[in-house]
């Protein structure tokens, strides 16, 4: 069986990593987001537009790394965006996602035209090189899953007990998620609600947009329009299944990846399952695991509720 | 003695609504000065404007004799100007810690330091005798304890003047005693405290100086040992003021409704109400005391059908309902309810007034005609109410957020006495609003009372429950502690049995069954 | 006490700040959107003439902006039902896909049935499949609690590649051609044609109906005003007895229905046949749609006209000016800013005069604070 030797040689668990980098930063990037109070729907949007910037830079540069700053830094905008309107004029969160996903889905396309006359995708971008960690790689089994991977894939791991920390051990992550549950209290003892906010979901922007880059210069080398497909979506989803907690974001993220994965060796095993089908499979999971493990989980307080000082 | 803060010539307007007016406030260092004014008088906005969270239109603060600009509450922090809230400010997830370091965490490294953040929380706690656990989590404490942490975390910040907003509102008579004690203590060691109060019995027991504030205007700031409280209370009110309203005696009918042994969960899943049993006469009034938090809310939601109940019974004019009852059926056969938050509860805020007049009666055969609703119909009977109850507004197409809140409570008390109701629940009918108000709302509930309805009274209020009711019952801990006869009880008695002892009175004297303990 | 001529001025001056809100936000929104064409190097003027004329600048031109409109009427419908109930339906797009598949299944497979009749039953297929689609998302969240946001997005990608299966070389519903399509519908399932020469169909007449029919619904009948309750304050609807989950799954029923109608005009009057991802976001689109036209079917219809218009004068935008078609996006997101933002003059003015209209709007918040 296919599967069965892609599962024991750790071929399909290296996918499953693969495939669920781009959930794991974009829904520790929600997890700060909303530990902040703010709803950020725009994650899909602000990956989009990563992707699109990691390779528009990239081409630009030829240095996919600096194709990973690019998407850092238009990520990080496209969240102080929302943030903005959010925060200053005390908007509906949710409306202004759902804006900030069209303008992503509108503006990349005009970017692609401009550039390269051609809205559909860019030309093929630098790669970002995966490395190939010593000693791991030679490890049987858990080196063919974790041993080569691109770097993003390692920052995206290494991300999610760096997170866990700041959000649980730190100055700051002890303030953003006083603001999450109680900003007028954080309000009273001096803590800027606003300010974490604002650093809170443009950081998220910015892990969203990482997770564009990995999409763009790690998967397929190339920016295609509407290439996120939901993935910024699905690292909501993560985020909620992971009940808010960056180690749980990494366990949804890989549930969803190997999903992912399975649906691709299927696919390419010629499975008789049609296709379309097997694409359907992420999204599948994704309510399934929300309606069956979660119900109604307890999300920060005040997520969606603006905060209007007086 | 010198003054630690004056405020002079303080202006705040809210729109074309002047909340404060030219008040001047002068607090001597060292005293605990009492704030006394109704509700909505406007001296929570004066104190929240020396805190920093409002600023004023006009006048100056000075502090130690130096004049202050305070932006924010971190100005207020800098000049040793600390506050509690009425509504406690504390995350409920952190643990007491957490909460007591937040802006101003001790750090080791890029990590807090909890361990020396609670060395010193313990340090300090010892100091006042607050005997206050660290590690406890804000959620699982009582309300006592909360406010000793909320006074720990302006202490903590270095105040020197606590300002207090209404800080005996949902406190036991034990637990107020209780905080006068740590106001002593506090004023011992030469903390200045100002107290923002409508309750005249404790400005008496407690505070060095009052000023009295009405409509945003100062009235007179006095020492409190050369005035009573009929004075204080004509001079909040503006005139004489009658203090009990008179109640003629009448005889209760048969049962209208019947609480036996109930058992139900708050919307935590925690037990809310543990075997709780009840019965409400036709023409009688039936208050229930206690300390907010004790299960008063779930007695109102399993009677309106809100809320499940896993135990007992509930009879409704000798027929029982099922396990949760449905809301509509109960409306129907005439239970009426006021509940307990207006805002959330009792309106649909974003709707006009004719349309929240009918809300619970949108399916009755006056106002329906097949699918569609008789719009005319309805405008009648809400101008009818309007008139009849003399709600203030510009149309009853007027938006109800825009009504001020005893114009809110008329259009609640309006809808639900139209139904003729047999039963009626009424909670906290006149939290927040002014004397006048609170007077209207009161004739009202009386006046049912005399056409021979049932009404449960629910009320954090002592006095509002001592003024209406016939019968008393205590609540704590989801069960009723004790029964009085209006007229034949003190307030400290049921003081006792709100903290949970119950009082024995056919045995004579009073069993302590259970502690109000402070941790949980 | 006000009198009678007071309350008249009142809520003339509402009407007119109902109206400003969205004029200036659009009028913000095509301001940043000149400014974007002029970071482009195209003369932003010369864009927007082409985009004028492209909309309106013919009968042919006019037609089309209407046809542009329909789908995103029924779409900005489908959103604005359940976003006055208080669920936030962002599965139009898939309950669109779903009804439309069946509305032409129910076209082609049917036969021998009179004109008239035929149409109803494409209605009916649609509205059917896109109000299960709809009821999905509102049953998880009423018995297990999921956000229906993020079950409407999954929803919209299960829908589109379940249609895209239906309709590929092994599909069950897959027509002769070599399009990834459904056979084209009978004659009798085909709408009319509203203007002879032009391709806008009676679809717009149907829709001018339901905005009026959902008008009537929601503002005039009983299950309306309960829905709306529920919506602007669940507590307090459940305290007046009204069933708020039962509400919440009601409306999305109905806005998949409205969703699917439109995906089934689309088929009868626009396609005559399904093909995959025959839909360009009209979903999302249905979002600015609705909040332009302050979630109310009038306004609808009128904003759907004017994004119809954005929608077909872009192309003649991008022929004439050079501008990209997909400019229109960005727009509609500006729009969606703006009108989120709440920033206008008519809310600056609000303040100013709104003033004198609200007595005891001061009281109330000292109270809360």
């Amino acid at each position: 069986m296919d599967v069965l030797t892609q599962l024991l040689n750790g071929s399909m668990l290296a996918a499953t990593f693969r495939m669920a980098t781009p959930l794991i930063l974009g829904g520790t990037g929600g997890v700060f987001s909303e530990r902040a109070g703010i709803m950020n729907l725009g994650i899909e949007g602000e990956m989009l537009v990563g992707a699109c910037a990691a390779a528009v830079v990239g081409i630009a540069t030829g240095n996919a790394w600096l194709g990973v700053l690019g998407a850092l830094l238009s990520g990080g905008l496209m969240g102080l965006l929302h943030a903005f309107i959010c925060i200053r004029f005390h908007a509906n969160q949710t409306v202004v996602g759902t804006g900030v996903n069209i303008l992503a889905t509108g503006i990349t396309p005009l970017v692609l035209q401009t550039l390269y006359d051609s809205g559909a995708a860019s030309p093929a971008t630098p790669t970002l090189e995966a490395w190939s960690v010593p000693f791991l790689r030679d490890i049987p089994f858990l080196g063919a899953v974790l041993g080569t991977h691109s770097p993003l894939t390692y920052l995206a791991l290494l991300l999610v007990p760096v997170s866990s920390f700041v959000l649980f051990r730190t100055r700051f992550g002890l303030r953003v998620r006083a603001v999450g549950e109680h900003p007028r209290a954080a309000d009273t003892m001096g803590v800027h609600v606003y300010r974490h906010q604002y650093i809170s979901v443009a950081l998220c922007g910015m892990l969203a947009g990482l997770g564009g880059a990995y999409l763009s210069l790690c998967q397929v080398s190339m920016f295609v329009k509407g290439m996120t497909n939901g993935r910024g979506f699905m690292a909501m989803a993560a985020m909620i299944f992971g009940k808010w907690n960056p180690w749980g974001v990494l366990l949804a993220a890989l549930l969803f990846g190997c999903s992912d994965a399975l649906q691709m060796v299927l696919q390419a095993g010629g499975s008789q399952i049609p296709t379309d089908f097997l694409l359907c499979a992420p999204y599948l999971l994704t309510v399934a695991a929300l309606a069956c493990f979660v119900g109604k989980a307890v999300s920060p307080r005040q997520v969606g509720k603006p905060y209007i000082k007086d | 003695m010198k003054n630690i803060i004056e405020m002079r010539g303080i202006v705040k307007r809210f729109g074309n609504f002047t909340a404060n007016d030219h008040i001047d406030l002068l607090v001597r260092e060292g005293e605990i000065h009492a704030l006394l004014g109704e509700n909505g008088a406007g001296k929570s906005t004066l104190m929240n404007i020396l805190y920093g969270l409002y600023r004023q239109d006009a006048g100056e603060i000075y502090c130690k004799g130096k004049l202050a600009h305070i932006r924010e509450p971190g100005d207020a922090m800098a000049l040793n100007i600390g506050m509690v809230h009425q509504h406690f400010m504390l995350v409920q997830p952190f643990t007491v810690a957490e909460n007591l370091i937040l802006g101003k965490e001790p750090v080791r490294g890029l990590r807090l330091d909890m361990a020396a953040a609670k060395r010193r929380i313990r340090q300090v706690s010892e100091e006042y005798h607050f005997e206050i656990d660290p590690d406890a989590r804000a959620a699982d404490i009582s309300v006592g304890m909360q406010q000793r942490v909320e006074i720990l975390k302006i202490l903590l910040m270095g105040a020197e003047i606590l300002i207090f907003d209404e800080p005996t509102a949902t406190l036991t008579p034990q637990e107020i005693q209780d905080f006068f004690e740590i106001c002593r203590v506090l004023q011992r060691r030469g903390h200045t405290i100002i107290i923002i109060t409508h309750k005249l019995k404790e400005i008496s027991q407690i505070s060095d100086r009052v000023t009295v504030i009405r409509s945003g205007k100062n009235i007179a700031t006095v020492e409190t040992s050369k005035v009573d409280e009929g004075r204080l209370a004509e001079m909040m009110v503006g005139r004489a003021v009658r203090l009990r309203p008179s109640k003629e005696r009448r005889e209760a009918g048969e049962v209208v409704l019947e609480m036996r042994d109930v058992h139900a969960k708050d919307p935590r899943g925690l037990p809310a109400l543990r075997g709780l049993s009840l019965q409400v006469r036709s023409g009688e009034i039936v208050g229930i005391a206690g300390v907010e938090g004790n299960g008063q809310s779930e007695i109102a939601m399993v009677l309106k059908g809100l809320a499940p109940f896993s135990k007992g019974e509930v009879r409704y004019q000798g027929r029982s309902y099922g396990k949760g009852a449905s809301v509509q059926r109960l409306i129907d056969s005439g239970v009426s309810h006021i509940p307990e938050d207006r805002q959330k509860s009792g309106l649909v805020l974003g709707m006009s007034i004719r349309e929240n007049m009918i809300l619970g009666m949108e399916d009755w055969a006056r106002f329906k005609w097949g699918p569609f609703q008789k719009q005319k119909e309805i405008t009648a009977f809400a101008e009818e109410m309007r008139t009849r109850y003399d709600i203030r507004c510009t149309g009853v197409g007027q938006e109800a957020q825009s009504l001020s809140g005893g114009n809110q409570q008329k259009v609640i008390l309006a809808r639900e006495i139209a139904r003729d109701p047999q039963f009626m629940i009424v909670c906290q009918p006149t939290r927040g609003l002014d004397v006048g108000a609170i007077e209207y709302i009161h004739a009202q509930i009386l006046e049912q009372r005399k056409r021979g309805c049932a009404i449960l009274l629910i009320s954090y209020e002592l006095d509002e429950i001592m003024e209406l009711s016939d019968r008393i019952l205590t609540i704590y801990n989801g069960e009723i502690t004790a029964e009085y006869q209006a007229g034949q009880v003190t307030s400290e008695q049921i003081g006792l049995a709100m903290a949970g002892f119950r009082a024995a009175e056919r045995t004579g004297q009073d069993v302590p069954e259970k502690k109000a303990g402070d941790a949980v | 006490m006000r009198n009678k001529g007071k309350l008249v001025f009142f809520d003339g001056q509402k009407a007119l700040f109902l109206l400003l809100d969205p004029v200036v936000s659009i009028l913000l929104a095509l301001a940043a959107g000149a400014v974007m064409i002029w970071a482009l190097g195209i003369d932003a003027g010369l864009a927007y003439r082409a985009l004028w004329q492209g909309a309106f600048g013919d009968a042919n031109a006019l037609a089309n902006t209407l046809l542009y409109a329909v789908p995103l009427m029924f779409m900005a419908f489908a959103f604005a039902v359940a976003y006055r109930a208080g669920v936030f339906n962002l599965g139009a797009e898939g309950q669109m896909y779903i009804g439309a598949v069946l509305a032409a299944w129910a076209g082609y497979a049917v036969t021998g049935l009179g004109h008239t009749a035929h149409i109803v039953l494409v209605l009916l297929a649609g509205a059917v499949g896109g109000g299960l689609w709809g009821a999905a998302p509102a049953v998880l969240k009423a018995k297990r609690g999921v956000n229906e946001v993020i079950t409407c997005i999954m929803l919209n990608y299960i829908a589109i590649n379940v249609t895209n299966y239906l309709v590929n070389t092994r599909g069950p519903l897959r027509g002769g051609s070599t399009l990834p399509a459904t056979p084209v519908i009978q004659d009798t399932a085909r709408l009319s044609k509203l203007i002879a020469g032009t391709r806008l169909s009676s679809g717009i007449l149907i829709a001018v109906f339901c905005g009026m029919a959902l008008y009537i619904f929601m503002w005039k009948t009983r299950a309306g005003y309960k829905l709306r309750a529920a919506g602007l304050n669940a507590q307090a609807a459940e305290c007046g007895g009204i069933p708020t989950t039962r509400c919440a799954v009601t409306t999305m029923i109905i806005a998949g229905a409205l969703a699917g109608m439109g995906g089934a005009i689309e088929i009868a009057g626009v396609h005559s046949r399904f093909y995959a991802e025959f839909s360009s976001g009209y979903g999302f689109e249905g979002i600015a749609v609705s909040m332009l036209g302050a979630n109310h079917p009038f306004g609808i219809l009128l904003s759907a006209v004017l994004f119809g218009a954005l929608k077909n004068g872009a192309s003649a935008m991008q022929i004439q000016a050079g501008a990209n078609a997909e400019l229109v996006k960005v727009l509609q997101a500006l729009v969606i800013f703006f009108i989120a933002c709440r920033w206008s003059i008519a809310k600056l003015l609000a303040y100013k005069w709104g003033a004198a209209g609200k007595d005891g709007g001061g009281e109330a918040r000292e109270e809360d604070g």
